[in-house]
């Protein structure tokens, strides 16, 4: 009887190693927001405390307001945001025809805003543009996520999950061996998250603001002393669009307070 | 600016309500520099009124070691049907408003 039961713990011993090497089974992926205390759950929770909601205010205003030489609004052609816009964000990045490559949901507004309104780009990280991406992301809230399933989006996936498992920067880590290998850990005093994008753009007390996925990103580049990828980079892309097809079937949060 | 005011629609006359407000604004200190290593003036909300039917009920001063979108709580008893009416004054000539109404029965 012992004999079986050590062969039992021996078994899922190896069982549990090969869980932590490989990828997170869907069934155990979780959300930033399991990891957070009870204080930013709280923020987050409720729209009238959520710091978010005041950029997804601004963001309907931009949706409203008549822009460029074409003077048309967001809501001329995509009319009110609340039908048109659900679950858009759930499935960006997305694969566009004439670029032949996939976009994020920033890169999408500033082609609108070039082909339709015929206005100039709003620069990454500008207030405008967290602002409108913040409102259209805010529409698919509680909507599961499902990037990635495009079959054109294929061989991006594919290049978003090397990536992703790619060692690099002077500390010689990937993405994997903190958000796979040692989520729920603690890096310093913060908690190590499994890095699922339930809630771009999102507000994080760190920062005093909101903030994209890519700023995200970017700043984890810095922290393993990797020179990081200019703002709207395919690879920058690529990683997205693996992240949002891992998170796939978790539903959006955005604006999610994070600290 | 963008402002989130959270007062109940309806209260109990005598019951005690919380008021919770979030206004944007960037609280900028007056202590950071640039990557040039120029100071960047204050910029901050110096303070807050909130009136209720015309009777000031709450003020706070605010300094700049508030974060970011400053957000206040704080309580008062339900006395009278009517508004509240709520004001940020802040550096450069700030100025900001908002309101929200209440049912006491």
């Amino acid at each position: 009887m012992k004999f079986r039961r050590a062969i039992a713990a021996a078994a899922f011993a190896v069982a549990s190693s090969a869980l932590l090497a490989g990828e997170i089974p869907p069934g155990a992926r979780r959300s930033g927001y399991s990891f957070m205390g009870p204080e930013t759950r709280a923020m987050q929770d409720d729209d009238t405390s959520n710091p978010g909601m005041l950029f997804v205010l601004d963001g309907q205003a931009l949706w409203m307001k008549k822009s460029g030489s074409a003077d048309k609004a967001c809501a001329d052609c995509h009319g009110d945001a609340r039908s048109s816009m659900k679950g858009v964000a759930a499935r960006y990045p997305a694969f566009d025809r004439t670029q032949g490559r996939p976009v994020t949901l920033d890169q999408r507004i500033n082609l609108c805003r070039a082909g339709h309104q015929q206005a100039t780009p709003l620069p990454y990280e500008s207030h405008d543009l967290l602002a409108l991406s913040a409102f259209v992301a805010h529409q698919s809230r509680e909507v599961p996520i499902t990037a990635g399933d495009d079959p054109q989006l294929k061989p991006f996936v594919e290049q978003g999950r090397d990536f992703f498992n790619q060692r690099e920067g002077q500390l010689n880590l990937s993405c994997a061996n903190c958000h796979e290998d040692n989520f729920d850990k603690r890096l310093a005093g913060a908690p190590i998250t499994q890095g699922q994008l339930t809630g771009y753009p999102l507000y994080r007390l760190e920062w005093q603001t909101l903030g994209s996925l890519e700023r995200r990103l970017r700043s984890c580049m810095t922290g393993v002393r990797a020179q990081a990828y200019d703002y709207g980079a395919p690879e920058l892309v690529a990683l997205e669009l693996y992240l949002m097809s891992r998170a796939r079937g978790l539903p959006m949060e955005t604006p999610a307070v994070r600290p | 600016m963008a402002a989130l005011i959270n007062v109940p629609t309806k209260a109990k006359r005598g019951e005690i309500i919380e008021i919770r407000a979030l206004t944007s604004h960037i609280m900028e200190t007056g202590f950071r520099r640039t990557a040039a290593g120029e100071l960047v003036p204050r910029d901050i909300i110096t303070s807050f009124t909130c009136r209720y039917n015309g009777n000031e009920i709450f003020r706070a001063d605010l300094f700049p070691a508030i974060a970011a979108n400053p957000y206040l709580s704080f309580f008062t008893v339900a006395k009278e049907s009517g508004k509240f009416e709520f004001e940020w004054i802040g550096d450069n000539g700030y100025s900001s408003t908002a309101s929200a109404s209440i049912t006491v029965e």
